[in-house]
């Protein structure tokens, strides 16, 4: 049973610029017993601050909040990538996170090639990805383009093989960043169908979104973030109204 | 400590993973050519034969004895350099990737040892092709080889893991590695021979990449190789292993937050 908790998570990026990167001004800070590295020391951006949350099967969480807020980092934690700098992260069962559509596409490679590499990218066994190879193939409708590399492919054409693979694995978690939609009118309406069938089989789902029609539509429960708090958590429509009152649309 | 160790295991379970990627780090730079990956056999090939000429000359070589020993001992300094360097961008290069992908950091550290490997298989038959030439049968010493060949990528893990981690936090380490190993191919015996310095300096005996190339090119050659170079070897592996997994276990969490 996939569940998820967040114990006072908080996530701060120190910023580098090039001086303070360099080993140079970390040496010259040392030698004059730290007073340019004090002038110079990183800025750092808090991204999560003391974030408190918890979600059980079945739920559907959407992130809502300004750019800015925290809903990415917050999607990182929860795929394990950021290890968080105070506070505990919890997430059992097997993640999936579709961040970046196009993630390890190699554009000299052909459109089977891809698949079985972006397969092996999500977490699938090589045998996985052959055995939804021809389900894979034929939901891209892109037929003998597969054999060709995927430089000669439109856009449209690249973000259905890439959704094709991403929406064919079963995770217990799944997570969303905004702006997954592909191609043209008919494929989006076969693509909205599939991401239902898709979503449908996750245990716990979180969608960070600006869309409201979207997070309405998907979610049974919302959070909304504020310079890296959460300063809202409930049901859809009381968050969703909380946020709209913030940004003085509603 | 252990969360370390857990990671360059889990990094070993994703082997179809990074055998695919660096495959394709191969293929995709030669991609389109009519030689496709040979070139890196070619281009080996032209520099052993004109380095082997002039500096056989220079150094008045016996050619049939120091071209075989050039061409082992040049392709096997491509290998080391090929790790050091490539090692101090493995988490840079990957940077990409480890922001969108929840795989153990390792896995990229492995992709870079497979990539050198697969070049360095290229660069190997140019070794062949000397030693047929020249009928140099080094016999059954030459397995010796095989377990060298193993520690040296043991030390070119543990090098990737320590330059990757320290290059993605500061990053001038890079050009001062890549200064560093240019230097040191001209410190260390690759295009000339120990026995041609005089009086067996501590230039040589405190050289680690002296040991490191030995170790190798002994067996290539037909000779075995000195104790002491397996021992300085050994000693090399353990402390930078101890070093690189200290890093590793206190900063690995960092490396999303810098690359």
């Amino acid at each position: 049973m996939a569940e998820i908790q967040l114990d006072k998570v908080s996530v701060a990026f120190p910023i580098y610029n090039a001086s303070a990167r360099s080993l140079k001004k970390r040496l010259v800070g040392a030698a004059l017993g730290g007073r340019i590295q004090s002038e110079a020391g990183p800025s750092v951006v808090q991204a999560l601050d003391d974030v408190t949350l918890h979600f059980r099967h079945g739920d559907r969480v959407g992130l809502v909040g300004h750019n800015g807020a925290g809903k990415t980092t917050l999607l990182r934690v929860l795929a394990g990538i950021y290890e968080p700098g105070a506070g505990t992260a919890r997430v059992e069962g097997q993640v999936a996170p579709l961040f970046d559509i196009s993630l390890g596409m190699d554009q000299e490679s052909t459109g089977y090639e891809n698949i079985v590499l972006r397969g092996l990218f999500l977490g699938m066994s090589k045998a996985e990805v052959e055995a939804r190879m021809d389900e894979i193939a034929e939901f891209t409708e892109l037929g003998s383009f597969l054999d060709l590399p995927i430089r000669t492919y439109s856009a449209g054409m690249q973000m259905r093989l890439a959704f094709a693979v991403s929406t064919s694995i079963h995770p217990d978690i799944l997570l969303l960043d905004e702006g997954i939609s592909a191609g043209d009118a008919a494929f989006i309406e076969k693509a909205n169908r599939r991401l239902q069938e898709f979503t449908g089989k996750a245990s716990i789902i979180v969608l960070a979104s600006h869309s409201e029609r979207l997070v309405k539509q998907m979610c049974n429960t919302a959070v909304l973030m504020d310079h890296g708090r959460v300063i809202g958590v409930g049901p859809t429509e009381g968050v969703l109204r909380q946020y709209l009152g913030r940004t003085g649309h509603g | 400590m252990s969360r370390a160790m857990g990671d360059i295991v889990g990094g070993w379970r994703r082997r179809v993973l990074w055998g695919t990627m660096g495959l394709h780090d191969i293929r995709q730079r030669y991609r389109r050519s009519i030689l496709g990956p040979f070139w890196i056999t070619l281009s080996m090939g032209i520099m052993v034969g004109a380095l082997g000429l002039l500096y056989g000359t220079i150094f008045k070589q016996d050619i049939h004895d120091y071209l075989p020993f050039l061409a082992a001992g040049f392709i096997l300094w491509g290998l080391i350099s090929g790790l050091i360097t490539d090692g101090t961008q493995v988490f840079i290069g990957a940077g990409g990737l480890i922001r969108q992908l929840p795989a153990p950091l390792s896995t990229h550290v492995y992709r870079l040892l497979w990539s050198n490997l697969i070049t360095f298989a290229h660069n190997a038959l140019i070794f062949v092709v000397v030693a047929l030439w020249f009928g140099l049968n080094p016999g059954w010493t030459a397995l010796l080889a095989l377990p060298a060949l193993a520690i040296l990528l043991l030390n070119g893990f543990w090098m990737a893991l320590l330059l990757g981690l320290l290059s993605t936090r500061f990053r001038d380490i890079p050009l001062v590695v890549a200064n560093l190993v240019q230097v040191m191919f001209f410190i260390t015996p690759v295009i000339w021979k120990p026995d041609m310095l005089p009086g067996r300096a501590l230039v040589l005996d405190l050289n680690p990449f002296h040991h490191l190339v030995e170790i190798l090119r002994a067996p290539l050659l037909g000779e075995v190789p000195a104790l002491e170079n397996w021992l300085a070897v050994i000693g090399i592996t353990l402390i930078g292993w101890a070093v690189a997994l200290w890093f590793y276990s206190a900063y690995r969490w960092r490396i999303p937050y810098w690359v």
